[in-house]
């Protein structure tokens, strides 16, 4: 039955957009959506943003590999290198500092009503994908593919059961939530 | 229900549950993880193309990922329609121009933010394309499928996130 639905469709574009509506819903009511709480998450000041995330990567963690020990969900990690991951994830962090809005929370921050977000963010967003799509031929010669590690995940790596690494993974990300409450940030 | 549905804001444990919730609802139905960037590169190669034609969908990367409306821009689209609809319903839905973070540091010029939100913006969906996913396609769906790449990925955007909220506020100098 999920083979049929995933391979149709006309259906897909509509769970698309139910998972977004979902997903937009939970990040306004999160205050993620706010340029001040993601800003204050930058200057360390507000940790909203690590909560929702932490707590979003704990719950998806023990559930997609649960479900893939079920036989009913398939990993998709992506391949990475460190000329894309690494450099490409710092060109991506100077943007988030200045923007104060991620691709994500942009979309949500629209559906609120910020007018920065809208008529400053989503065009420059776009101007920089178009900018990616145009110098991609090149990037690819030259820092793309540098320290390639391809598509591997930490238990592979390890070469461990997914269990060993999940585990200790999800009570790293507990122990810091719960020192940050301590901490009262 | 009603009185949850119109509370301003929800435990963020309880969003960042729901959220990983989505992701497993994303994998069990769609086979995909949640990802939000690359439907920025399809609907700028969308834009493209009525200025330049077909020849858009001759360039590499386009034709990587087609520059046409597929699950992930209906995912964006759905992001901004459920915003919208948390807001109307607690009351928070309201045009704002100048954040009061950056009108505090920068002054309530709406020209300067859109210009520095522009700007950031560049840079942002380069980058995110040049790292091959986002906060939630690296952050969220690909830190939970524990995948080495999205791990690397995440903690530059935030040492560079960091680092330029930091230099651009003047903390810690």
């Amino acid at each position: 039955m999920l083979d049929s639905l995933r391979s149709n469709e006309r259906v897909q574009p509509i769970v698309g957009l139910f998972i977004g509506i979902g997903f937009g819903f939970l990040l306004q009511k999160g205050g993620v959506t706010r340029y001040d709480v993601i800003v204050g998450q930058l200057l360390l000041e507000d940790f909203t943003v690590f909560k929702v995330m932490a707590s979003a990567v704990i719950t998806g963690m023990i559930g997609v590999h649960l479900l893939r020990s079920l036989g009913m969900v398939r990993l998709h990690p992506k391949p990475g290198s460190w000329g894309s991951s690494a450099l490409g994830g710092l060109v991506f962090g100077a943007g988030f500092g200045l923007l104060g809005y991620c691709p994500g929370t942009i979309a949500g921050a629209v559906g609120q009503g910020s007018v920065d977000a809208l008529v400053g963010g989503v065009g420059g967003i776009l101007f920089g994908a178009g900018i990616f799509a145009e110098i991609y031929p090149k990037l690819e010669e030259t820092v793309l593919k540098r320290g390639e590690f391809g598509d591997a995940t930490f238990p592979e790596i390890l070469g461990a059961n997914c269990w060993m690494v999940v585990i200790p993974a999800v009570l790293i990300l507990l122990a810091l939530l719960f020192w940050i409450e301590e901490m009262g940030l | 229900m009603l009185e949850y549905l119109k509370m301003d804001l929800w435990s963020p444990y309880l969003v960042g549950v729901g959220i990983g919730v989505l992701n497993l609802f994303a994998f069990l139905l769609s086979d995909k993880p949640i990802g939000c960037s690359t439907a920025y590169s399809r609907t700028s190669g969308m834009i493209e193309r009525v200025f330049r034609g077909s020849k858009v969908d001759e360039k590499a990367y386009y034709r990587k990922f087609e520059p046409v409306v597929d699950w992930e821009v209906m995912l964006v689209a759905g992001i901004v329609l459920g915003s919208f609809l948390s807001s109307a319903i607690s009351g928070e839905f309201r045009p704002e121009l100048v954040p009061a973070l950056w009108a505090d540091q920068f002054g309530p010029d709406p020209v300067t933010r859109i210009a520095a939100a522009f700007v950031g913006g560049v840079l942002l969906g380069l980058g995110a394309r040049w790292a091959g996913g986002c906060t939630s396609g690296h952050g969220i769906s690909g830190t939970l499928q524990l995948a080495a790449s999205s791990w690397l990925a995440v903690i530059c955007f935030f040492l560079g996130g960091v680092a330029t909220a930091m230099i651009l506020f003047g903390a810690g100098v």
